[in-house]
C-alpha cells in the first residue's frame, strides 16, 4: 500500500500569495494513498528538509511529492533528502506550482485549482515510481586517438601527460598530418616543421603513448568506458623493432620517379620511402604497388643494402585488438579537388596550383628548397595571382561554407612570396577578407601595407594561357569594371573538405556527420568536442574547417573530457534508461532503427540446450541516454523507460 | 450557459527545451491562461499518440505537444521521430473523430518563455471558441452503459 507524503512549499510569498496552500494541503490529504500532507514556508531550507526526512522515517513513506518549484531547481536537493532518510531518491516527484503556476497566473482560485491538479497527478505518478539505482559502468582508463595530425598529437600528449595510456593511430607511415606539409604558419610566420616536429618526437617518446602508424581503425565495438577497437596494422615490409632509419635503402631503391603525395606531386619519392625527411617514426615503408620485387619477383636491392636485415618481404597485414575507454577522433581534412573549376585551368596548366602546392614550394624542406619556382619551367614567377574562395562559399560548384583558413594563408602566401621574390607582384582576388582571430587582421593588414599585396575585390571568370603567360580575367566589383592580370602563376585557395572516406568511417565507429561529411558534435555551442555517442570525442578539422590554434585548443578540450571520464574507475549514470521485456518482444527491431544512440542490440534467447529459441531486443545500459523514443516506437509495448514508464505517465494524465 | 466555457489543455513537453521554456516564462513573471496542465517527459520522442488520446478521453479539450526545435534535440533525433509520428497521427485523427485543431504541435526552446506564453494564450483562445470536446465523453457513457469490460 502506497504511503505518499505531500509537502506544500510556500516559497515565502512566491507560491503562497497566488495559491491557497492551506486548501491545497487539505485537498491532497484526502487523496487516496496520501499519508502525510503538510505545508511550510521553505521546504528547501534545512529545517524544511528535516521535516521531510522526519516524515519519511516516522510514517514509513513509500513516495514523496514536493509541491514547490521546478524540478530543474530542487529535484537534486530533495532526492538527496529522501536518500538520507532511507527512501530511494527516485521515489520523489516535484510538483511545479511556482514557475508553472503561481508566477504565471493572476487568479488565485484558478491557480489553486491548477496547483491541486498538478500535485494530484504527480501523487498518482509517484505511486507507480520504482526504486532505481544509478548505473555503474566500469571504465578502461586508456584512450585511443585516431589521426596523428596536430590535433591528434596534442590530444594524445595531453592525455598521456596526465598519466593515462594513449594509443595513437595514424594511417600514413608518419604522424604529422597536413601541418607537416606547411611552410610557415600564420599569424606568427614561424616555420611549421620547427614547431611541429618536436611535438611529433615527444609523442613518439612519451612512455604513455603507443603509436600505431600505417594503421587503420577497422571496427569499433562497445560503449563508453568499454570500447573494443580492431586496428589493421598494414604491412610495412620493414621491421619497426630493428630499423634505425639510416635511409640507405631509400638511397638505393631503383624506382625513383613516383610522384610524392606529401609533395603534392611536385617532388618524387622511391618505392621504399618515408613521406618526408623528419618522419616520425623514421621507419620507411615499401609501397607494394610500385616495388619492383612485388611486381616482378626480382630486385630486393633494399634488402641487400640493409646492414641490419630489417627488410621483411613476408610481412602481412594483421589485425590488432585494443581495449579503450574513450576515443578521440582527429582524422582531419583534405583539400578539395579543384578540377571542378574548369575555367581556372587547374590540371590543364601546370602553373595553376593549389594553396597546398604553394606551401610545398615555399617550404625550406620542399622540392625547390624554399624557392618559389613555377612548376612548368622552374622559373621565378614575376606576377602571382591568388584566387580566394576557389570552392568555398560557392553553392553552385563548390561547398556552401567558408573554409576559414584561406583568407589567412593567402595573405601569408603573398607575404612569403614578397619575402622570397623581392620584385614580385602579387594580386589577390577575394570576396571578403575574413581575418577574425588573435593577430589575424593585423596580419592581413601587414600583407597589404608592408608586403604590397594587391587585393582586388571580385571573382575570376577565366584563366587561360597566351604566349606562355596565364591571363586572369575577372571583375573588380569595387571599381565596377573588368580586370585582366597577366600572371606567371595562379594559386587557388582551395576549400577544406572532409576526408574522402569520412562518412564510411563515421558509420564504422558510430558517430554522426553533416551533409558534407564533417563529424557532428553533440551540441555546437555547449558540447563542441563530444559526439552524440558517449565516450567518443572530436577535435580538429574533421569536425569543421579549422586553423591550427583552433585545432590545438579543441584537442586539449577533448583531452580534458577524456581525463574527466577517466577520473573515476566506475562511471555513474542516471538510471533513466530503457529496458526490454523479453517475453513479449517480437523482434521487429523497430527500436533498433529508432534509437539515436545505437544502444539497442539483438540478443539470442536460448533454451537449456543452448538452441536459439528467439531473438529479442536488448538495451545496452552504457549507451542508452534515456530519451524514450524506442518506447513509443515499440508495437508490442515491450520496452519501457525507467522513471517515465507507460504506467506512470498514464496515471499522471488520468489524474489531471 | 451561466459561466463561459474554460477549456482544459494538456501539454506534453520535453524536459530540456519546452519545460525549461515554461520555467523561463515563470521566472520572467509572464502571465498566461491557467488552462494548461504540463506533463514533463524526457523527450518528445517519448510522447506516444496514446497519451494524446488518453488525455482527450479523460476530459481534455485540447492537447499541446512541444519540444526542442529541429536540430536542437538533446537526444539528437528524438524530435524528428516525434515530428514523423505527428505527421502520421494527423492522418488518423479524422478516423478517431478528433478535429485536428484540438491538437497543436510546436517547437519551443528553453529561451522562448515569451513564445510559450503566446502559444498557451493562443491555444486557450482557440479551444475556447471550439467549445468542449464531448465526443469521447459520450462514447465513455456508451461504454459504461454496455459495460462488457
Amino acid at each position: 500500500m502506497a504511503k505518499i507524503g505531500v509537502f506544500v512549499c510556500h516559497c515565502g510569498e512566491n507560491i503562497a500569495s497566488m495559491v491557497d496552500t492551506a486548501k491545497l494541503t487539505a485537498t491532497i490529504a484526502d487523496h487516496p494513498g496520501v499519508t502525510v500532507s503538510s505545508e511550510y514556508k521553505y521546504f528547501c531550507s534545512d529545517p524544511g528538509q528535516e521535516t521531510v526526512k522526519k516524515a519519511i522515517r516516522e510514517n514509513g513513506l513509500t513516495g514523496v511529492v514536493v509541491a514547490a518549484c521546478s524540478p530543474r531547481m530542487h529535484e537534486q536537493t530533495f532526492r538527496k533528502a529522501c536518500a538520507e532518510a532511507g527512501l530511494n531518491p527516485y521515489m520523489l516527484e516535484l510538483a511545479n506550482i511556482r514557475e508553472q503556476c503561481s508566477w504565471v497566473h493572476t487568479d488565485r482560485d484558478e491557480a489553486t485549482e491548477k496547483a491541486i491538479e498538478i500535485t494530484r497527478s504527480l501523487v498518482e505518478k509517484v505511486k507507480r515510481n520504482n526504486d532505481l539505482k544509478p548505473i555503474s559502468v566500469p571504465v578502461t582508463r586508456r584512450a585511443m586517438v585516431i589521426g596523428g595530425g596536430v590535433a591528434g598529437i596534442q590530444a594524445a600528449i595531453d592525455i598521456a601527460s596526465a598519466g593515462r595510456e594513449v594509443v595513437l593511430v595514424e594511417r600514413e607511415p608518419s604522424i604529422g598530418g597536413h601541418m607537416a606539409q606547411l611552410s610557415e604558419t600564420f599569424p606568427t610566420l614561424d616555420c611549421s616543421q620547427c614547431i611541429l616536429t618536436p611535438r611529433m618526437v615527444e609523442a613518439l617518446q612519451h612512455p604513455n603513448i603507443t603509436m600505431m602508424t600505417y594503421s587503420e581503425v577497422e571496427e569499433v565495438d562497445g560503449y563508453i568506458g568499454n570500447f573494443t577497437v580492431k586496428v589493421r596494422r598494414k604491412a610495412r615490409y620493414v621491421r619497426m623493432e630493428t630499423c634505425t632509419g639510416c635511409g640507405d635503402c631509400i638511397q638505393k631503391c631503383p624506382v625513383k620517379k613516383i610522384p610524392s603525395d606529401f609533395e603534392c606531386g611536385l617532388g618524387n619519392r622511391t618505392a621504399i620511402y618515408t613521406p618526408f625527411a623528419q618522419a616520425v617514426p623514421n621507419v620507411p615503408v615499401i609501397d607494394r604497388t610500385r616495388c619492383t620485387y612485388f611486381k616482378n619477383g626480382k630486385c630486393k636491392i633494399c634488402q641487400k643494402t640493409c646492414q641490419i636485415d630489417s627488410i621483411d618481404f613476408d610481412q602481412q597485414d594483421r589485425i590488432e585488438t585494443v581495449e579503450v575507454g574513450a576515443i578521440v577522433v582527429a582524422t582531419g581534412f583534405q583539400v578539395q579537388n579543384t578540377a571542378i573549376y574548369g575555367e581556372y585551368g587547374y590540371g590543364r596548366y601546370k602553373d595553376v596550383v593549389t594553396g597546398l602546392h604553394f606551401e610545398r614550394l615555399a617550404s625550406a624542406s620542399g622540392p625547390t628548397a624554399g624557392k618559389i619556382l613555377r612548376p612548368s619551367d622552374g622559373k621565378e614567377p614575376e606576377t602571382v595571382v591568388f584566387i580566394q574562395c576557389a570552392g568555398s562559399r560557392d553553392a553552385a560548384k563548390g561547398v556552401k561554407y567558408c573554409s576559414k583558413i584561406c583568407c589567412m594563408y593567402t595573405a601569408k602566401h603573398a607575404m612569403l612570396y614578397a619575402h622570397k621574390v623581392h620584385h614580385g607582384n602579387s594580386q589577390i582576388f577575394y570576396m571578403d577578407i575574413r581575418a577574425a582571430g588573435k593577430g589575424y587582421d593585423e596580419f592581413t593588414r601587414r600583407a597589404i601595407e608592408e608586403d604590397e599585396a594587391g587585393y582586388i575585390r571580385g571573382r575570376v571568370s577565366r584563366v587561360f594561357e597566351e604566349n606562355g603567360k596565364l591571363i586572369v580575367r575577372g571583375a573588380d566589383t569595387l571599381l565596377g569594371r573588368p580586370v585582366e592580370v597577366v600572371a606567371d602563376m595562379v594559386v587557388l585557395a582551395t576549400a577544406m573538405v572532409p576526408q574522402p572516406d569520412a562518412k564510411d568511417f563515421a558509420k564504422r565507429i558510430g558517430i554522426g556527420y553533416d551533409e558534407y561529411g564533417f563529424f557532428n558534435e553533440a551540441h555546437l555551442k555547449l558540447r563542441p568536442v563530444e559526439t552524440a555517442t558517449a565516450g567518443i570525442y572530436l577535435c580538429g578539422a574533421c569536425q569543421s574547417p579549422k586553423d591550427i590554434p583552433d585545432s590545438v585548443a579543441q584537442a586539449s578540450a577533448a583531452a580534458a573530457k577524456v581525463l574527466g571520464l577517466f577520473s573515476k574507475e566506475q562511471l555513474e549514470r542516471e538510471p533513466v534508461i530503457a529496458s526490454v521485456t523479453d517475453a513479449t518482444c517480437a523482434g521487429c527491431w523497430g527500436c533498433v532503427i529508432a534509437c539515436p544512440y545505437n544502444a539497442i542490440d539483438r540478443k539470442d534467447i536460448t533454451d537449456r540446450n543452448g538452441n536459439v529459441v528467439k531473438r529479442v531486443a536488448s538495451v545496452n545500459p552504457g549507451l542508452c541516454q534515456g530519451c524514450g523514443t524506442c518506447v513509443t516506437f515499440c508495437r508490442s509495448n515491450s520496452i519501457d523507460l525507467a522513471g517515465f514508464t507507460e504506467k506512470q505517465i498514464f496515471a499522471e494524465v488520468m489524474a489531471l | 450557459m451561466s459561466e463561459p466555457f474554460e477549456p482544459k489543455i494538456v501539454a506534453f513537453v520535453c524536459t530540456y527545451c519546452t519545460y525549461a521554456g515554461a520555467d523561463l516564462a515563470g521566472t520572467s513573471r509572464m502571465k498566461y491562461a491557467s488552462n494548461v496542465r504540463i506533463v514533463r517527459l524526457p523527450c518528445t520522442g517519448r510522447i506516444s499518440p496514446m497519451f494524446i488520446l488518453k488525455a482527450l478521453q479523460k476530459g481534455a479539450d485540447g492537447v499541446l505537444v512541444s519540444g526542442c526545435h529541429p536540430g536542437d534535440c538533446h537526444f539528437a533525433q528524438g524530435n524528428y521521430h516525434a515530428r514523423r509520428r505527428w505527421t502520421v497521427f494527423r492522418a488518423l485523427l479524422a478516423f478517431t473523430g478528433i478535429p485536428e485543431e484540438r491538437i497543436k504541435f510546436s517547437w519551443i526552446s528553453a529561451a522562448e518563455g515569451a513564445k510559450f506564453t503566446e502559444l498557451i494564450n493562443g491555444i486557450t483562445g482557440q479551444i475556447r471558441t471550439l467549445g468542449p470536446f464531448e465526443q469521447y465523453q459520450e462514447l465513455q457513457k456508451v461504454i459504461e452503459t454496455q459495460s462488457t469490460y
